[in-house]
């Protein structure tokens, strides 16, 4: 019994730890973040590793679960003859919900994983130490562009997965299903809202960006530097990074469109 | 350059990993301008102690002094400061992979200095002529062999000109040849740059050749120190079994075990 608390505590402990030591990485990338604006290269190169690179995949994605959305929108707003409010449906869901979240868990797999192993591989073969004793911080020269890059290419992903499922959508509404064109775009004109639901929107990929990259990054600094320590770090990001964004969106949702 | 004054001057230094002590009242002097080896068995913290040279571990308790400045209670911007005058070859080469030899050597230049590229391209090549692979500057480090990758980091450590190298296990892995072109480098950089140069390696023969001091330490503590050939020629029995590749010795053969008698009855 003592033992099983004592494993509990010792757990308890570990996580504690780790999250602090995760805070304490945020802080020292956020100190970098000044001179990045210096050398504006260092942005831009990651900025197309981690975002477009990332784009087929969530340009493929997004159309398809735009497509999805339309067929099953229809066959229920049908039910109720309601189909010529299919615009609003598909562009509310995706807008909201599935444009953030699906866009975070596909550059949690994509981008989040190359990032770990990256990161963690340079570790293991002594880059990161070499930078060290060249007198520069790895942290604010390797890190920190990475994560601004990710902060800002998430909500600009989560942007383009949302548009190419509207048009996915319209594709099997109106040109397969024969819902009205007019109506499709009109009612989501009138329907859909800038300030709720598509800055909304934005606020909630902005904080999967970050948070996403943040883990990738520290489950990468922090990796073993072994081969096994490595794949588990990498591993980690991804459940980690899901889980987080699963969560985070219940949460931002209940406080954005809560009563 | 030939002061007296010792480049580094470590003090009863003590360093431990969890429960392992690593270093138990360690003192080194390494002198300016000479190559000195510090040696010893795998596992006795050779590259630990680099890394409190460093400043990338503090230790426990003691004092290290590189250049008159105690590196262990440096502020971060200080450290860095200071480094910007140490070289350190990693034993992997520790190259960026993502860049050409050309960036590699350049990275430090690009990152200190503020020099115009035409003049940094000019200090570059001089730098990749030194090794001897000012032709090889526009491979990507994974075409490069492991002897070439440790040249080019050397040409990477000495970008700087720094004041001292740090040289971990520079030979270990390397075909004969390898072998020979970097104890030559190592040497006649040393002299012709005016470096200090620390090496920590267990390759006795190469390490010997070149080393006008060595540091033998094991178990956390020095044992010896002297001109390598006092040191070959060493009256105590750790140090010779050391130097000459004993397989028996103060270090025993045999992992610590029961008795053999004693564990193929015991079983079941």
């Amino acid at each position: 019994m003592l033992n099983q608390l004592a494993a509990l505590g010792r757990i308890g402990i570990g996580t504690l730890q780790q999250l602090g030591r995760g805070h304490l990485l945020l802080l020292h990338i956020l100190s970098g973040v000044p001179a990045l604006f210096g050398r504006p290269r260092l942005l831009l190169n990651q900025i197309f590793a981690v975002g477009v690179l990332s784009l087929l995949i969530v340009a493929i994605s997004g159309t398809f679960v735009g497509m999805v959305l339309g067929l099953q929108g229809y066959y229920i707003l049908s039910q109720f003859g309601a189909e010529q409010t299919l615009g609003v449906m598909v562009a509310a869901s995706l807008v909201r919900e599935l444009g953030p979240v699906v866009t975070a868990l596909l550059f949690a797999g994509r981008a989040g994983s190359a990032l770990t192993a990256e990161i963690g591989l340079m570790k293991a073969t002594e880059q990161l130490s070499g930078l060290e004793m060249m007198a520069v911080n790895p942290v604010k020269r390797i890190l920190t562009p990475r994560f601004l890059a990710g902060f800002i290419s998430m909500p600009l992903l989560a942007a383009i997965f949302s548009a190419l499922g509207v048009i996915g959508g319209y594709f099997v509404g109106v040109g397969l299903l024969g819902v009205d064109d007019g109506a499709f775009w009109s009612q989501m004109q009138a329907k859909i809202d800038l300030h709720e639901d598509v800055f909304n929107g934005v606020i909630k990929s902005l904080v999967f960006g970050l948070v996403c990259t943040w883990i990738a990054l520290f489950q990468g600094y922090s990796a073993l530097p072994t081969s096994e320590g490595v794949s588990r770090a990498t591993t980690r990001t991804v459940v980690h990074s899901s889980f987080a964004v699963l969560g985070l969106d219940f949460i931002l949702t209940a406080l954005m469109f809560g009563e | 350059m030939s002061t007296d004054e010792p480049l580094v001057r470590i003090r009863d230094l003590r360093f431990s990993r969890g429960e392992r002590v690593i270093f138990d009242g360690v003192d080194i002097d390494i002198p300016r301008g000479a190559v000195t080896a510090i040696m010893g068995p795998s596992g006795t913290g050779k590259t630990t102690l680099l890394k409190l040279i460093g400043g990338q571990l503090r230790p426990d308790s003691g004092s290290i002094e590189v250049a008159g400045e105690a590196v262990h209670r440096l502020g971060t911007r200080d450290l860095y400061r200071l480094r910007m005058r140490m070289g350190m070859l990693f034993q992997s080469g520790a190259l960026l992979t993502d860049i050409s030899v050309f960036d590699n050597v350049a990275y430090p230049l690009r990152e200190h200095t503020g020099l115009p590229e035409s003049l940094i391209r000019k200090l570059v090549l001089l730098k990749l002529e030194a090794v001897g692979l000012r032709g090889a500057r526009e491979l990507m480090p994974n075409e490069l062999s492991g002897g070439m990758a440790r040249r080019v980091a050397l040409a990477r450590a000495m970008a700087l000109d720094p004041m001292m190298i740090m040289y971990d296990e520079p030979f270990t892995g390397q075909d004969p040849i390898s072998m020979g072109v970097l104890v030559e480098l190592i040497r006649s950089l040393n002299d012709a740059s005016g470096l200090s140069s620390v090496i920590v390696s267990h390759d006795v023969a190469e390490t010997a050749r070149i080393a006008d001091l060595i540091y033998v330490i094991s178990n956390g503590k020095v044992i010896e120190h002297g001109a390598p050939e006092a040191m070959l020629n060493s009256s105590s029995a750790w140090t010779s079994q050391f130097m000459n590749g004993l397989a028996d010795g103060p270090v025993p053969f045999h992992y610590p075990a029961p008795e053999l008698k004693v564990d193929l009855l015991g079983g079941a």
